[in-house]
């Protein structure tokens, strides 16, 4: 069905344009003086200048692991953020823990974990799923290399960024 | 004059859920709940094991016909007897059904011992389900999720139990997530007839054992780990290796033995992780020997053949298949009249149907390599060809390998194609081999046979195609491709039909299922099957 679209009736002034093309030019030299005068700023000269300290708490970074006060691995490799990452960013290779080490009693860790954070979305599931608190998205956000392999986040890395996260679970403390 | 029939089976009107069904006399209460899609929760019960009813998983709540005082039934207002039901829930596994029996699967009553029972079992359990290799297959979670509580109540410490127990070269206990539903030892005790297991210490502190002097080394004994509900029982092969949640299954036929044993093979991204029984009540019920379950690394082997290869003064280093297969045409035509071949009895039925097509085309003597072993009265037969049936009846395995043999010895035979087994297995030397004018092996791991093929073709692994084979029992099954064949390795059939095309021209099979429908129009005993009609279970077939 046709649908007749109802036209403005413009009056003179406003079908002559000039008096708004003057409106216009006013608010362009506004701005213009204030910047002149170093009233605004609107530019943040990054690198150099970084908003690293207002960032907020939620803020979802690259994703990191994380070890106990015990310096254990909090990871037991159960590879629930592999199965759950949107984008298979996630690759992990699991192994026995040897019945010699400290922590036997834990049975498995990941013998390797890597993220390819060229294909890491940040979206924070691997967070959400981990049952042992042993994944976090930090606040690192400047992710970058040269070669793809160099993108490829190993365990050394990983735990590198991440550092140590006391208490949350106590699942594995001696006592438990 | 006397008919000899078998006695009616006797069926008993028994009400489920309100629903009045017949079932034949004898059939247990979860059985006859399962036939009418009631599900029960268990553990302990297991189809193929007696009932000790100990887990108390599967309460429901049964009724009896109400009886007047001369015991008859009283009939309802619907025609059907009224029941009185037994204020107490009951253990659906340990008993029969019998006639006028009422069963309530999801009355509030059962519902809420279901949770009781569940909480209990939950009790000293670790649950570490990150860690356990059962989490995603395990009965524990699942019933957890329907009739669990999200918080345990239960304040005292846990009890410690030992974790990380090898039982056996192959099996791991954990007790710590034992439910001591005892399957294991009913399994070792009546169908493995090795009563090794049992349980050990008292009250709360039950774990289960093997015998102070013994240990689970059973040639069944991984098939505790298939009925273990939880993870209590793991491979020690399988172990920490991979998620069951990333394994893709894939239905197909073991080939160690001419049991033909039906499994499923759990793969992820190209590499087999294991491999399980797959129920079948004409081959394999729900058991497979451990021996057949772990016969499959060679798959992921380093040295697999990747690519054909012919010997040096023939020509390229690096032939394409094209001209690897020519060369092995032009030295066969060479050679016509004084070829042999020796196909393999674990070839499947399409593959030997075009090894007999090849033999009639070259007129050369074929024979499949006879392999035998000890039969072990329950899975493994003393035939270990998964196919001598399908060899026997596509006219392979004819019984000519001794002339084979002496005709290689005395120079008669100057031509030697091996299909996928070691010649030299067969009573041939390797000096034998050497004078012969030309030897085509098809293989997928490199044998005393390989170094002296002029032309070598990558073939791929039983668990790499598609095929059909038949058991001893003539039943005809189907494999079933679970991983891709590594580098430039080739299905065994299109090898054959590539060389059937390199010497003969145009044959008109494109795929395998053009060559099961040639193979079955010219063998009355496949008459009307196709490789889809085979289905997975496999169809038994007459053989005349």
């Amino acid at each position: 069905m046709a649908y007749i679209v109802p036209r403005p009736e413009l009056t003179f002034k406003e079908k002559a344009y000039l008096p708004s093309i003057l409106n216009g030019l006013k608010i362009t030299f506004g701005h213009f003086k204030k910047m002149m005068r170093g009233e605004t700023k609107v530019t943040m000269q990054y690198p150099e200048e970084r908003w690293d300290a207002e960032l907020p708490e939620h803020y979802r970074g690259a994703p990191t692991l994380v070890k106990d006060e015990h310096d254990r691995e909090r990871c037991v490799a159960c590879q629930l953020c592999e199965f759950i990452c949107p984008p298979r960013a996630i690759t992990i290779k699991p192994m026995e823990i040897p019945a010699d080490d400290k922590f036997a009693k834990v049975e498995k860790r990941p013998a390797e974990f890597e993220i390819d954070m060229i294909r890491c979305i940040y979206c924070g599931m691997c967070e959400e799923v981990c049952p042992e608190q042993a994944i976090f998205l930090r606040k690192d956000y400047a992710i970058t290399g040269i070669t793809r392999a160099e993108m490829v986040h190993d365990k050394a890395k990983l735990y590198e960024l991440g550092g140590v996260f006391k208490g949350l679970v106590h699942k594995w403390n001696p006592e438990k | 004059m006397s008919t000899e029939t078998a006695a009616p089976v006797q069926m008993i009107n028994v009400q489920i859920d309100g629903v009045w069904l017949q079932f034949p006399k004898g059939t247990r209460v979860i059985e006859a709940c399962r036939q009418a899609e009631k599900l029960i929760p268990h553990y302990c019960y297991h189809p193929k094991l007696t009932s000790p009813g100990n887990c108390r998983m599967c309460l429901v709540e049964l009724g009896s016909p109400k009886m007047t005082p001369d015991r008859k039934p009283i009939i309802g207002a619907d025609g059907k007897p009224e029941i009185g039901w037994i204020p107490r829930p009951q253990i659906s596994c340990a008993q029969d059904v019998s006639e006028g029996m009422g069963i309530r699967t999801n009355s509030p009553m059962v519902l809420e011992s279901r949770k009781g029972v569940m909480e209990f079992l939950l009790i000293n359990h670790p649950l570490d389900c990150p860690i356990c290799d059962q989490a995603g297959e395990c009965k524990l979670q699942e019933f957890s999720v329907d009739h669990g509580n999200a918080s345990s109540r239960f304040l005292e410490r846990k009890v410690k139990k030992p974790k990380s127990v090898e039982l056996g070269p192959r099996v791991t206990l954990d007790a710590e997530r034992c439910i001591l539903c005892t399957r294991c030892i009913r399994f070792m005790k009546e169908v493995a007839n090795d009563d090794v297991l049992g349980i050990v210490d008292r009250g709360t502190f039950n774990s289960i054992a093997a015998h102070p002097d013994r240990i689970l080394d059973h040639n069944y004994s991984l098939n505790t780990v298939d009925i273990c509900p939880v993870g209590a029982l793991t491979s020690s092969d399988f172990r920490f290796k991979m998620r069951v949640w990333f394994l893709k299954d894939t239905s197909t036929v073991d080939v160690n033995c001419g049991t033909g044993s039906n499994i499923t093979i759990s793969s992820r991204e190209n590499v087999i992780y294991r491999i399980t029984p797959r129920d079948n009540e004409a081959v394999n019920g729900c058991w497979l020997p451990d021996s057949h379950r772990l016969n499959f690394k060679f798959v992921s082997s380093p040295a697999r053949l990747t690519a054909p290869e012919v010997r040096p003064q023939l020509g390229d280093e690096k032939p394409s298949w094209q001209q690897a297969l020519n060369l092995a045409a032009e030295a066969l035509k060479r050679n016509a009249g004084r070829v042999a071949i020796i196909a393999s009895g674990r070839a499947t039925n399409e593959e030997l149907f075009l090894v007999k097509r090849l033999a009639t085309i070259l007129n050369a003597n074929v024979d499949i390599l006879p392999r035998t072993g000890d039969a072990d009265g329950m899975l493994i037969a003393a035939d270990r060809n998964p196919n001598t049936t399908g060899a026997k009846l596509l006219g392979v395995a004819t019984g000519q390998l001794a002339q084979i043999v002496a005709g290689v010895k005395d120079g008669s035979i100057s031509a030697l194609i091996a299909l996928g087994e070691d010649a030299t297995k067969a009573g041939l030397t390797e000096e034998d081999l050497a004078k012969l004018d030309t030897i085509i092996a098809a293989d997928i791991l490199p044998n005393k046979t390989t170094p002296h093929a002029d032309i070598l073709l990558p073939a791929a692994a039983w668990c790499e195609k598609r095929g059909s084979m038949i058991n001893l029992k003539d039943r005809i099954q189907r494999l079933n491709r679970a991983v891709v064949a590594p580098g430039g390795a080739r299905d065994d059939w299109e090898i054959l039909r590539d060389l059937i095309l390199a010497i003969n021209g145009s044959n008109g099979l494109h795929n395998i299922d053009d060559v099961f429908k040639a193979m079955a129009q010219e063998t009355p005993a496949l008459a009307g099957l196709t490789l889809s009609r085979i289905g997975d279970l496999g169809v038994d077939i007459t053989i005349p």
